[in-house]
C-alpha cells in the first residue's frame, strides 16, 4: 500500500485459481469440487439458483468461510493460510453492510484507516472514490439517509478505495428495483472498464449475468455445470440444466440413432430430428433436443422433413416487441415460440390453431436426457 | 383497521390501575414529599440539615458510588455473557438464559441470606480458601463494601444482560464480516464495529442497573457494614427510629431527583446515539 493512485496503470490486477474446492456442512456438500481460473481483469459471474453454492464459493475466496478441502490461489499465492483481513480482496455484500454508526466518508475511509493511510492522502482517496461513484457531496451523510441505490454506490466505493486486485460482489443489485438495477449494471461495468480490476460477481438473475460478464459459470448442486462466454452458454449449453436455467428452452425427447459430421440424428415422436451434438452423445443414448423459442419458425407442414413439430396453439401472449405462442404438441408436451412483431403480424395466429414448427438442426443442441 | 378495535372512550379500561396508583402510590408519596418542606414546620430546614450534617452527604455519596461501581461490574461481567448468548449456538443460548433467570425465581431476601451463608467468616468461601491453603485467617467478605458489591452485582446482573442481548442479536454479522474484508483484524474490528453498535444496549442496561441500585435497601442492609449505608436505609432509619418524617421526605426528594436526573442524562445520550439508528 504505498500511495497507489486510482489509475488503471498502477493498480495490480489479480488472477485467481480455485482447485477442487469443497465445502461440507455435516454430510452435505454446499460446494462440491469447484475448479476455475479467473483471468487478469476478467469479469466472471457465478450464476445459479439459490443454494447452488455460488455465494459459499465467494465467501471462501473472501476468507469468511473455510474450505473443507481444495486450494484457492491468488496471483500464485495460496490464500488458505490468510485470514480475511490480510487477503486484500474487496467485497460488496448483498445488503451493503455499510456501518450504520459512521458517515459515508468514514465508511469509505475505513479500509484506508486499517492500512494506516492518513491525512491528505486518505481525504483525497475518499473524495476520489465518492466522485467515481457519482456521490461527491454525500460524505457527511449517514447510510440510513441514503436511498438503496446510493447505499449500493457507497458500498462499491468502500470496496474499491483500497484498490484491491480482486473485487467480489455478492448479489449486489438484488435489493434494487429493475430500473435502478439496469442503471447500476452499466455503472459497475464502467467502473470495471476504468479501473480494470478482476471481478467475481454472484447473481441468480440470468439477464444480469448475460449483460455484465466476460464469462459466466453456471452453478448447480455445488458444482460448476458449465463455464464460458454468455454466447457459448446460451447457444451451446452442454446440459439440460444450463439450457433451462439460462434463457428458455424447448426440450424434445428422443433417441440418438446416428452421428453425422458433428450432428446427432434422433428418432422421436415427431419423427426424425437433427441437432448439434453439444453433449458428445453416442448412438443409442437417450437424449433431448434443446431449442430456443426464437429459433422456431412457423412453417408449412405439407412436405415431410427433419425437425418438424406439429401442435395446437393454447395461448398467445403479447410482449410488445414480440409475441409468444404456447403450443401443446401431439404427445401433450408444451412448447413455446417467440416471434418478432414484424414476423408475427404477417399471419394472425389464434388459440386453437394447428400450426407446424421448424428449425435448423445446427441451431439446436442434443443433450443427455438426464442431468 | 386497528382504530376500530380501539373505540373512543376506552380510557376507563385503565381506571382500576389509575385508582390504585393514585391511592396507594401518588398520595403517600406526595404526602412524604410534602413532609420534606412542612414537617415539623414549613421551610427548608430539612434540606438544610441534609446539607449541613456530613453523615447525610456521606450516605448520598455512598449511594452514588455503590450504584456506579455495581453498574460498572455488571457491564464488565454482563457484556461477555450477553455476547456469548447473542452469538453462540441456540443450545448455549438456552442454557445461559436459564442460568441467568433462575435467580429471578428466588426471593431477593433468600438470595441475600444465601450470600451471607457463603461469605461469612466461617462461610463456604473462607473455608474453601483456607483448606486450599490460600489464606491463613478468614477474609472479611461481608459486612463491608465488598459484600454489598457482590450481592448487588449478582442481583442486578440480569438487568444488564437482557437489554444488551436484545441489542446484540439485532447486530447483523455482515458488519463484522465487511470490516474483516476491509482489513480490520479481530480486536480492531470489535472496537470499531461491534462495540459501538452494541453501545445502546450497554447504556440502557447500565441505566436500568444504576437506577435500580440507587434505591436498593435489603442487600446493602444485610451484606454491608455501618459505613456502607445507602439512602434507602437512611430513609427507613429516619422514620422507624426517629419518626423524622420531614428528613425522610427530604431524602426521598433527593433520591427522586437524582433518579430523574440520571434518567434524563441517559435518555439524552441514548437519543444522540440513536441519531444514526433513525430511519
Amino acid at each position: 500500500m504505498h500511495g497507489i493512485s486510482m489509475d488503471k496503470e498502477s493498480t495490480t490486477i489479480a488472477t485467481l485459481e480455485l482447485r477442487d474446492v469443497r465445502k461440507l456442512y455435516g454430510a452435505t456438500a454446499a460446494v462440491d469440487g469447484v475448479n476455475l481460473t479467473l483471468k487478469r481483469g476478467e469479469f466472471l459471474t457465478f450464476l445459479g439458483p439459490s443454494g447452488s453454492g455460488k455465494t459459499t464459493t465467494l465467501a471462501m475466496v473472501a476468507g469468511l468461510q473455510t474450505p473443507t478441502s481444495g486450494r484457492i490461489i491468488l496471483d500464485g499465492q495460496p490464500l488458505d493460510p490468510l485470514p480475511p483481513y490480510r487477503r486484500n480482496i474487496g467485497m460488496v455484500f448483498q445488503h451493503y453492510a455499510l456501518f450504520p454508526h459512521m458517515t459515508v466518508a468514514k465508511n469509505i475511509a475505513f479500509p484506508l484507516e486499517m492500512r494506516k493511510i492518513d491525512g491528505e492522502e486518505r481525504k483525497r482517496r475518499v473524495a476520489e472514490a465518492l466522485r467515481l461513484v457519482g456521490l461527491p457531496d454525500f460524505g457527511d451523510r449517514f447510510p440510513n439517509q441514503l436511498s438503496g441505490g446510493q447505499q449500493q454506490r457507497v458500498a462499491l466505493a468502500r470496496a474499491m478505495v483500497f484498490q484491491p486486485p480482486l473485487l467480489l460482489m455478492d448479489e449486489p443489485l438484488g435489493a434494487l428495483d429493475k430500473k435502478l438495477r439496469e442503471q447500476m449494471q452499466l455503472e459497475i461495468l464502467r467502473l470495471h472498464r476504468d479501473l480494470g480490476m478482476s471481478i467475481l460477481y454472484v447473481t441468480h438473475d440470468q439477464e444480469e449475468a448475460l449483460v455484465m460478464s466476460d464469462r459466466i459459470a453456471v452453478f448447480n448442486d455445488g458444482r460448476i455445470q458449465q463455464i464460458g462466454s454468455a454466447e457459448e452458454l446460451y447457444e451451446r449449453p452442454i446440459s439440460r440444466f444450463v439450457a433451462g436455467f439460462l434463457g428458455e428452452s424447448n426440450m424434445i425427447r428422443g433417441k440418438v440413432v446416428a452421428l453425422d459430421s458433428g450432428d446427432c440424428v434422433l428418432e422421436s415422436r415427431h419423427g426424425r430430428l437433427r441437432a448439434f451434438n453439444t453433449a458428445k452423445l453416442k448412438t443409442g443414448d437417450q437424449a433431448v433436443v434443446a431449442v430456443r423459442p426464437e429459433r422456431l419458425t412457423i412453417t408449412d407442414p405439407s412436405i415431410e422433413r427433419e425437425n418438424l413439430v406439429k401442435g395446437r396453439v393454447v395461448e398467445v401472449i403479447y410482449l410488445g416487441q414480440s409475441r409468444k405462442y404456447v403450443l401443446k404438441t401431439e404427445d401433450n408436451a408444451e412448447m413455446t415460440v417467440l416471434q418478432q412483431a414484424q414476423d408475427a403480424e404477417k399471419h394472425s395466429i389464434n388459440p386453437g390453431d394447428e400450426i407446424c414448427l421448424e428449425w435448423r438442426g445446427r441451431e439446436s443442441n442434443a443433450l443427455a436426457a438426464e442431468g | 383497521m386497528l382504530a376500530s378495535l380501539r373505540p373512543r372512550g376506552a380510557g376507563w379500561l385503565v381506571l382500576p390501575a389509575a385508582v390504585l396508583l393514585l391511592l396507594f402510590f401518588a398520595v403517600p408519596i406526595s404526602w412524604l414529599l410534602a413532609a420534606s418542606v412542612s414537617y415539623p414546620q414549613l421551610g427548608l430546614q430539612n434540606f438544610a440539615a441534609l446539607y449541613e450534617k456530613t453523615i447525610y452527604l456521606r450516605v448520598l455519596g455512598n449511594t452514588v458510588v455503590i450504584s456506579g461501581v455495581t453498574t460498572f461490574w455488571c457491564a464488565i461481567i454482563g457484556y461477555p455473557l450477553a455476547f456469548t448468548m447473542a452469538n453462540g449456538s441456540p443450545r448455549v443460548r438456552r442454557a445461559l438464559v436459564f442460568i441467568i433467570l433462575i435467580p429471578f425465581w428466588t426471593s431477593l431476601l433468600v438470595r441475600t441470606f444465601a450470600w451471607m451463608v457463603l461469605l461469612q467468616k466461617q462461610g463456604l468461601i473462607n473455608d474453601l480458601l483456607m483448606s486450599a491453603g490460600l489464606i491463613d485467617s478468614p477474609v472479611a467478605l461481608i459486612y463491608n463494601r465488598l459484600g454489598v458489591y457482590i450481592g448487588m452485582v449478582q442481583v442486578l446482573l440480569p438487568f444488564m444482560i437482557f437489554p444488551l442481548y436484545s441489542v446484540m442479536v439485532r447486530i447483523d454479522k455482515s458488519y463484522s464480516q465487511a470490516a474483516a474484508t476491509l482489513g480490520a483484524p479481530p480486536i480492531r474490528n470489535f472496537f470499531r464495529i461491534y462495540l459501538p453498535l452494541s453501545l445502546p444496549g450497554v447504556l440502557s442496561g447500565a441505566s436500568l442497573v444504576f437506577i435500580s441500585a440507587l434505591g436498593y435497601y435489603i442487600t446493602p442492609a444485610l451484606l454491608g457494614g455501618p459505613a456502607d449505608m445507602m439512602i434507602a436505609q437512611m430513609i427507613e432509619k429516619q422514620i422507624s427510629q426517629f419518626g423524622n418524617w420531614g428528613l425522610a421526605g427530604a431524602l426521598a426528594v433527593v433520591l427522586l431527583v437524582g433518579t430523574g436526573v440520571s434518567l434524563a442524562i441517559v435518555h439524552r445520550v441514548l437519543g444522540v446515539r440513536a441519531g444514526w439508528r433513525r430511519a
